[in-house]
């Protein structure tokens, strides 16, 4: 019943979302013909581009028949180069999916368990150490951190490739060699955000009756921990992973420019900027779709794990 | 072509010794012709077949398409060049130079030209290559529903027709130029049928490789084409052109050997990539200028004092110096570089000087000047900070110029010939008259200056139809002359196309009509 609830309110706010990208294009200077044509644009060749792919056409029109198409689950044709946009996007999404499950396999178990060392250890040189280091890699922009990584394992070392070009026919191996730096650089952004949340939620519960008498019986702090604590501070923990599993998706076009990696950001940026309105509306459906996703997966993730949620007073 | 630069070629190419080329140079007498650099340099390594290119450019983009009708950048101008024939082609020493043509004649009022086409010239897909295609191809551009930016290159055509192997143009008015035009990258041949191209799209050509694998925005693999017509050129069995547009990633790239060549580098650090062992750093100035054209139209810019005022307040050698790094040269207030043909020598290089800017106020009637000048980096790379140095320069002159930052983003459609005052860039032309025509005529549709000048007109039209060299250099000498000192647009500079590109890469003299070896590396560069 949650389930059906959350996923029609999800519809809704997909519906919301394509106005506004529809209307938000829309808006900006200059159309697609202009753009494609740039410095060597003419009256007559911006007519004649603007009458075959169908900008003469207002934009309600255009948004009733993009909309038609997608409700039948057709993406259209890119304006740009009249390219199925399913095509367009369907090894790119792919691959952006690759690059987030590849970062989230390393930094998700990686902030968890930093999270509660520094929770076991707080307050001592460890704590104080991962916090650092956290929160600087955290404060650096990511191509700042990209950059460093390039330098020293590509340049100096040379044991990874600075190019992230990957293509569909390569193995899975081959693959995560090569998106390896970018995972990295996209873990190291990401982990402080989970680190310390998990850091944070253990310690909030280390202050409750339950866990003191726990403390009083002489269980090991790190059997109070992970057995009495850890499970009831799933849900925050939760949220914020999850949080950070759609940035990996929907906030690396700057990780995939530095790294040339073929991921869906970089389609969606060429796209914004040459006005290309339905590439633009296909990505950032996806996209929302993916936030929606998750959203629902952390809030059914929390009730599982603390049933209490499940009755609302 | 005549028999010394025949004798050159092959000598270039390596097809003949250095003793054989100087005994047969001597025996039409034109050893002391050759030019001295010809014996020097990597130049005079010969062309080897084979290896695998992998080439890294900062422009592409998801959007393109294999179409020729929409190349806008440098990366698919380079493949387009790589997968089509012309009936023509520039070749490095920025002659005209036989494509698909084997001649190209000119009546003698340079108005009807008769380009004999190549038998035995197969598309990919095994198709000859006929002269009906060059028509229907040409057609494609100029017809009413065209969209590419060929058009008006091609609105002087009048008629075109079949004659045997013949194609034979007619135009409006005499063009002495028009070959010239033949080699604009978007008018490379595609297979058609029934006066139709068959799918501008698919990639299918006659040039020297064919398309492998095609993915907008990321890459693309070339293979060469096995039945390609001159073994002079396409040296390389396959070619990766990557699209990397962050210039960091491009060098790093290059230096850890994952490209072997790169164009655009970045200047601030281009000295340090020359410290790199097994890398070379390659740069040519051609006609590619950035310019700052004023709308003649509007006051104040409609008095040629205020004009001239501006035009001796910019200490251009300093702009040189620093916004180019020095990869560049000064510019005269028109838009002819140092290496073009009928450049005019005899110009004084017009340099800094606040008094006379302030000279030219006077005459205008003024003590001040305030005007605003629109810039963003799409103009080029480093607008703002060369509108920020001349805001400095001018002010000793008495002018106040106010910076406003433009958005990069539709900044050739809203700010660029709608702004009274503001940056552009052109990536030249090859020709004298193709420039002027496109940028200068009166009333031509990207004259950005908005500016007509009866006398220039009048010569342009005349030494279009001319076909004696040396009344068609006094002309433009003449045109160069009105442009700086009448002109509405400020050429402060000529800047050079850098690029790096492994030792492992072999390469012929570069030409300096576009970026990347005149559009045409992937054709004659070759592994060592």
């Amino acid at each position: 019943m949650l389930i059906a609830q959350r996923l029609a309110l999800g519809f809704l706010v997909l519906f919301v979302v394509s106005l506004i990208i529809a209307a938000g294009v829309d808006a900006l200077p200059g159309d697609l013909c202009q753009e494609m044509q740039g410095q060597g644009a003419t009256v007559e060749t911006l007519k004649a581009c603007r009458e075959e792919i169908g900008l003469d056409k207002s934009l309600p029109v255009r948004y009733v028949e993009w909309l038609g198409g997608m409700l039948k689950g057709d993406f259209g044709t890119s304006l740009a180069n009249g390219r199925e946009i399913s095509e367009l996007i369907g090894t790119r999404l792919q691959n952006t999916f690759f690059l987030a499950i590849l970062a989230a396999l390393i930094s998700v178990p990686l902030a968890l368990v930093l999270g509660v060392l520094a929770a076991l250890y707080r307050n001592g040189i460890y704590d104080r150490a991962v916090n650092v280091v956290t929160l600087s890699s955290i404060s650096f922009p990511e191509f700042f951190i990209a950059y460093i990584l390039i330098l020293f394992f590509s340049v100096n070392l040379g044991w990874f490739p600075s190019l992230s070009n990957i293509s569909p026919e390569m193995s899975i191996a081959e693959k995560a060699y090569k998106s390896l730096l970018p995972a990295l650089t996209l873990t190291l952004v990401v982990v402080a955000h989970m680190m310390r949340m998990t850091r944070a939620s253990i310690i909030n519960l280390l202050a409750s009756p339950y866990i003191e008498m726990a403390t009083l019986k002489g269980m090991t702090r790190r059997r109070i921990i992970v057995k009495h604590a850890l499970p009831n501070a799933w849900a925050p923990i939760v949220n914020v992973v999850v949080l950070n599993l759609a940035y990996l998706i929907v906030g690396v076009v700057i990780v995939e420019v530095v790294f040339v990696y073929p991921g869906l950001g970089e389609l969606m940026v060429d796209s914004v900027r040459k006005r290309d309105i339905p590439v633009v509306q296909a990505c950032a459906t996806i996209f929302a779709a993916t936030y929606i996703l998750l959203n629902m997966t952390a809030d059914i993730l929390s009730i599982i794990t603390n049933p209490r949620m499940l009755h609302p007073k | 072509m005549n028999e010394i630069q025949r004798l050159q070629k092959k000598f270039e190419a390596g097809r003949i010794s250095r003793r054989e080329f100087i005994s047969r140079a001597t025996a039409i007498g034109a050893a002391a012709a050759v030019p001295g650099s010809l014996f020097s340099g990597p130049a005079a390594a010969a062309p080897k077949k084979g290896g695998h290119f992998k080439l890294g450019l900062g422009q592409g983009s998801t959007t393109d398409s294999l179409d020729p009708a929409t190349y806008l950048d440098t990366y698919m101008q380079t493949i387009g060049n790589a997968v089509y024939s012309y009936v023509a082609v520039v070749d490095n020493n920025g002659d005209i130079a036989p494509d698909l043509a084997e001649s190209i004649e000119p009546s003698p009022d340079a108005k009807v030209w008769t380009a004999k086409i190549r038998k035995g010239v197969e598309f990919h897909d095994g198709k000859p290559v006929t002269p009906e295609d060059v028509i229907a191809t040409y057609q494609y551009h100029m017809g009413e529903e065209s969209k590419s930016a060929a058009k008006s290159l091609l609105a002087a055509v009048t008629d075109m027709k079949v004659d045997g192997d013949n194609v034979v143009f007619t135009l409006s008015a005499g063009n002495a130029d028009f070959p010239y035009i033949m080699t604009d990258y978007h008018l490379g041949i595609l297979p058609t049928k029934d006066g139709k191209p068959v799918d501008p799209t698919s990639g299918i050509g006659s040039g020297g490789y064919a398309v492998e694998t095609y993915d907008p925005g990321v890459k693309s693999i070339l293979k060469r084409n096995p039945n390609y017509y001159n073994d002079d050129n396409a040296h390389f069995d396959s070619i990766e052109s990557l699209v990397i547009k962050d210039v960091a990633a491009r060098t790093t790239a290059l230096t850890t050997g994952e490209i072997h060549a790169m164009n655009r580098c970045d200047l601030k650090t281009v000295h340090l990539l020359k410290r790199q062992k097994g890398l070379q750093v390659i740069q040519t100035t051609g006609t590619q200028h950035y310019s700052m054209p004023m709308i003649t139209k509007q006051a104040p810019f409609d008095d040629n004092n205020i004009r001239m005022a501006l035009k001796h307040a910019i200490d251009r050698e300093t702009i040189v110096k620093t916004v180019l790094r020095g990869y560049g040269q000064v510019g005269n207030d028109h838009p002819i570089g140092p290496s073009q043909k009928y450049f005019n020598k005899d110009l004084p290089q017009r340099a800094y000087d606040p008094d006379k800017a302030r000279y030219y106020l006077k005459q205008a009637g003024l003590d001040s000047l305030k005007i605003d000048l629109s810039a963003a980096d799409a103009a080029f790379a480093g607008a703002v900070d060369t509108a920020v140095l001349f805001k400095e320069h001018a002010a000793k002159a008495g002018i106040d110029v106010n910076v406003i930052r433009e958005p990069d983003d539709g900044y050739w459609s809203n700010v660029w010939m709608n702004k009274p005052f503001c940056m552009c860039y052109w990536g030249g032309r090859p020709t004298e008259d193709w420039m002027f025509t496109t940028a200068y005529a009166a009333g031509a549709e990207w004259n950005d200056s908005f500016w007509s000048n009866d006398r220039f007109n009048e010569l342009l039209l005349a030494a279009r139809a001319e076909l004696d060299e040396s009344k068609r250099r006094t002309m433009y000498y003449e045109m160069q002359e009105i442009v700086s000192n009448e002109g509405g647009v400020m050429v402060p500079m000529f800047a050079s196309y850098v690029m790096a590109a492994s030792d492992k890469i072999g390469m012929p003299k570069l030409a300096a009509n576009w970026d990347m070896d005149g559009l045409r590396a992937m054709m004659r560069w070759w592994m060592v």
